[in-house]
This record gives structure tokens, sequence and C-alpha cells, in this order.
């Protein structure tokens, strides 16, 4: 481990889940437009991903844009790698992009429009409860 | 607080060749969307394309420019 926990625990948590989106508040109640319809594109795939709050300590935010060189949120990561922030995702949801990125099937009927948000299938990640032990 | 001329003449001065088309999303003068329209744009992921836009304005991104949304293509 490194001397910055932080770090470590955000890094762990990208090795540990195949689909992991870091975003602002929780799939239940997101506290921004840009996370809500990130995390709506993907519940409307159907895919099991992990959901990350960066709001409760500012270092996630922080240390998360160190490690992935980008600077806002949120941050959707497939195997470790970035795909994209709300923009690219949103791109990638309405090309068919994202259902083969994420190894899913489109829904015959996937609407143009990213729909609004529903119920999350995974629970959300509580990463800074990993991080206030140091 | 950033406008979105002061926006568009960044981008365009920053990266060779491209035209960028700039709103303000809420008239607030923090929440902005840009398309912006490069050659360079060609050779590289969408990603990359993103990340050139994103450092012409560096730590100022989260901070006085709370959101810049893109759409980025070459042609």
């Amino acid at each position: 481990m490194s001397d910055n926990p932080v770090r470590d625990a955000i890094q762990e948590a990208i090795a540990d889940h195949e689909i992991i989106l870091f975003m602002k508040g929780t799939p239940e109640q997101p506290m921004c437009g840009f996370s809500a319809r990130t995390a709506a594109a993907l519940e409307a795939l159907g895919t099991e991903y992990a959901a990350v709050d960066i709001l409760p300590d500012p270092r996630i935010r922080q240390e998360l844009s160190a490690i992935s060189n980008w600077p806002t949120i949120p941050q959707l990561f497939v195997k470790g790698e970035l795909i994209g922030g709300a923009d690219i995702v949103h791109e990638m949801y309405e090309s068919g992009e994202l259902a083969q990125a994420l190894g899913v099937q489109p829904p015959a009927d996937a609407p143009q429009e990213a729909p609004a948000a529903t119920e999350p299938r995974a629970p959300p990640l509580q990463i800074d409860n990993n991080l206030t032990q140091s | 607080m950033p406008s979105p001329d002061e926006l568009k003449e960044r981008i365009e001065m920053a990266i060779p060749g491209a035209r960028a088309d700039v709103h303000d999303l809420t008239g607030g003068g923090d929440h902005f969307r840009a398309t912006v329209i490069a050659p360079e744009f060609g050779d590289l992921s969408r990603i990359e394309q993103h990340r050139l836009v994103y450092a012409v304005f560096g730590a100022e991104i989260g901070g006085p420019i709370h959101a810049l949304s893109l759409e980025t293509r070459a042609e």
C-alpha cells in the first residue's frame, strides 16, 4: 500500500468491479443531472454495476481525477478502463456501443433517449467507509 | 464569470483549426455545452478528444466552470 489510502481504495474498487460508476449521489438519489442520466443508461441496459458516491469526501474526486486524467463526474469504468463521462456514455448508449462495451444485449425496444432513472440493481458501494479509518 | 464567447475563443486558440460552438446551459455562467470540431480529433478516441478540450481549462473545470458538456468530432 502507498501512503495514499484514498487513491489505493479507488484503484482497488476499479480493479474489483467489472463495471463501476463514480457519481454524485447514488443511483436511487443522484445529486446531479449528469450522474442521473449516466446511471439511467446503465439501468436501462439491465447490467449489474457498482456505484460510488464521490460527494462524502472531496478526496475521492481529487484522487479519482488524478488516476483517470478526467476532470468531471460521473466517470464510468469497465474492466479497469475509463469509458467516459456523461456525454460519451450517452452517445454510446444511443449508438448501441455501450451495450457492446458492457457485453449485454441492447433491449429490443431501446428508446432513442436515455430513460429516467429506475430502481437500481446493485446497492451503492460505500467507498468512503474504507477511507475514514486512516 | 466565464462567458460562452470566452470559452469558444480559448478552445479555438488552443486547438489548431478548431471550431467551437458554446452555449450557457443555465444562464448562470457555470454550466456550458460545447460542440468542438477539429481536424486533429481524427486520430483520437472520443476520450482523448474530450481530454484535449478539458485540458484547455485545467483546474477551472469543476471550479468556476462547474460543468462543460462536450460533443467532439473531426469532420
